[in-house]
């Protein structure tokens, strides 16, 4: 078993750290996830892009398979409450329960206080959760500090 | 003299097919029982002289090559990481292999699951997982698991190219026949075959047709070269794509249906829309899909398992066929060929009930999602909408009077709207039981093998279900 853990470690060490991104639920908007995909890139992080029109399940199982340290979610349409809702209960059922969730975009409707919104999405297990109109290079410095450069 | 001799030792029967080159024509074709069991030269040589027989005359061949679903076929195990990714990837591989996918694990490998392995008699285990640099912790897991356990048959592994060297090193302490390849799904989604097919075709020639007693034929003809599926998906794709200024038939599906199981090739693309999401793993522009519980004879229970109570009283009392008397009848006697009208209708029944299923979990499903940007449609798997030709091959069309009914299944979506199945495609019919021997003679003549299917594989039209000549 030592064997194992060591080969492990090593293989660890060489890979750059890797964020899952995409957009939940019945939601079309690409463009900003490109940028998010281009920022993080050029950062120097491994993305993997799973795009627009994403389950819960497209996220954790990207994540799986890519050894992800991170997933970060978009969700521009108002519905993102009700498209999160559980998601950290099922990375824990996939075995990811250290995995990093974030979310951000225009992710609940109408204007409510956001200090509210954001309580109720770290309840939900959330990490970071971000307001309308945070540019990803705010992100990108929680990104650092989570993952390390 | 260019004469050709193809041979197809199948799972019941050995098929041979005589090509003359000059004429670009089939001589003849002949058959008997595939006598694997006891030694296989000599149900080939009951059928060669069944040949020469119909010929007339005893004819020399340049080249006599041969694939084979003798014995079992060739038995795989896929073993994944996420079910909906790596595990699907490895089993696309496998059956693009023209393996049949016996067993199907994800994540890390149990003791019981390990043991399956063996009492299954899997003849080569695909061991995947893990995108590139992504994970390698389950696939080093269960190499190690599969090393302790002390499998002997060869273990091809193509999961996260990062993992490699350590499963190499695992390979050689548990002295495992082991094989590196490219990775199934090198990143999330992205399919890649070609390498992981090649190693699999590679190890039955050199393995398993020796283990299983296929070799042996080896003295008396030139070579083994294929499994029988990979055969048929080869004849498919030249036929589709065509050679060179040799025109094929553009996309196109190959329905298979046997006594053990139920084929669907597809050589299209994934969609020709733009206005789709696709959603899904990567698919494969040849596709092969095999449905172990379809089939007309060993595999007959399972066509009524899905079916309930009511169903079956249903088509007992509106079409006077007890379906489980005739399902039994047919699994306890496999050699059942049908007597009479009754028989040939139950057959047909049966076939339909196949083809209809079989479509079903092969072709792609299409959903509209609401937005707030209005309507966009979500697309899983393979739209064959637009297909040109569903072709029909397999004893039990090919023999049934109703070929016509049992193809145009493919096409019924029923209440199903939401299935991407061919809509107004031209019928074929491999009448002469040809496309596995095509597929062998496409590796060394393709304008030939091309030329000949084209030839003779007949158009057939509805109601009057005429062969039209």
């Amino acid at each position: 078993m030592f064997n194992v853990i060591k080969t492990l470690t090593k293989i660890g060490e060489n890979s750059l750290k890797t964020i899952v991104i995409g957009v939940i639920g019945a939601d079309v908007h690409a463009v900003g996830n490109k940028i998010i995909e281009y920022t993080l890139t050029k950062s120097g992080y491994k993305v993997i892009n799973i795009g627009v029109l994403s389950t819960q399940e497209d996220f954790i199982n990207a994540a799986i398979e890519t050894n992800a340290n991170m997933i970060l979610v978009s969700s521009l349409y108002g519905h993102g409450e009700i498209d999160c809702r559980g998601m950290r209960a099922k990375c824990i059922e996939s075995g990811i329960e250290d995995i990093f969730l974030y979310v951000g975009g225009n992710i609940v409707v109408g204007k409510q206080d956001f200090s509210e919104v954001k309580r109720r999405f770290m309840d939900m297990g959330f990490n970071r959760v971000y307001p309308p109109g945070t540019s990803i290079d705010e992100a990108l410095r929680d990104i650092k500090s989570d993952l390390g450069e | 003299m260019s004469n050709y001799l193809l041979i197809d030792f199948g799972s019941t029967f050995t098929k041979l097919c005589a090509v003359d080159s000059i004429n670009e024509s089939v001589i003849g074709t002949a058959s008997y029982s595939t006598t694997v069991e006891t030694d296989i030269t000599i149900g080939y040589h009951k059928a060669l002289e069944m040949l020469f027989d119909k010929i007339g005359k005893v004819i020399d061949f340049e080249q006599v090559i041969a694939c084979s679903s003798a014995a079992g076929g060739l038995k795989m195990a896929a073993i994944g990481l996420v079910k909906e990714l790596t595990v699907e990837a490895a089993k696309r591989v496998c059956l693009g292999a023209g393996a049949k996918v016996d067993l199907v694990f994800s994540h890390h490998l149990n003791k019981s699951e390990v043991n399956q392995i063996v009492e299954k008699k899997i003849d080569i285990i695909l061991l995947a997982g893990g995108s590139d640099g992504g994970n390698f912790e389950s696939v080093i897991y269960n190499a190690r698991l599969l090393g302790k356990a002390g499998i002997k048959v060869p273990i091809v592994y193509a999961g996260n190219k990062s993992a490699q060297d350590e499963i190499k090193e695992i390979f050689d302490e548990y002295q495992i026949n082991g094989y590196i390849c490219e990775n199934v799904m090198p990143e999330i989604n992205v399919l890649n075959i070609e390498s992981a097919k090649e190693q699999i075709r590679e190890i039955f020639l050199k393995q398993i047709i020796e283990a299983k007693g296929i070799k042996k034929i080896e003295e008396q003809i030139n070579k083994v070269i294929l499994p029988t599926p990979l055969a048929v998906l080869e004849a498919a794709k030249l036929l589709s794509e065509g050679y060179l200024n040799e025109k094929g038939l553009g996309e196109i599906v190959v329905v298979d249906i046997g006594g053990a199981t139920t084929d669907i090739y597809s050589i299209c693309t994934t969609t020709k829309r733009s206005d789709v999401i696709i959603q899904g793993l990567e698919e494969p522009f040849a596709k092969r899909t095999v449905e172990g519980d379809l089939g007309m004879r060993y595999s007959a229970l399972g066509i009524i398992k899905s079916l309930s109570e009511r169903e079956i009283n249903f088509i007992k009392e509106d079409k006077k066929i007890d379906i489980i008397e005739e399902v039994k009848k047919r699994y306890n006697n496999v050699t059942f060929l049908p007597e009479n009208e009754h028989d040939e209708l139950v057959e047909k029944f049966l076939a339909e009930i196949c083809a209809y299923r079989a479509m079903h979990r092969h072709c792609g499903k299409i959903t509209e999602v609401l937005t707030p940007m209005g309507k966009v449609y979500n697309q899983i798997g393979k739209d064959l909408s637009e297909i040109n030709y569903v072709i029909g091959t397999g004893g039990i069309i090919i023999k049934s009077k109703y070929k016509y009914d049992i193809l145009k299944q493919t096409t019924n979506i029923l209440n199903n709207p939401i299935e991407l199945r061919p809509i107004e495609p031209d019928y074929l019919i491999d009448s002469e039981y040809i496309m596995a021997a095509m597929g062998l003679l496409s590796k060394i003549e393709p304008m030939l093998a091309l030329r000949i299917m084209k030839k003779y594989l007949v158009n057939i039209r509805g109601n009057t279900d005429e062969l039209s000549e």
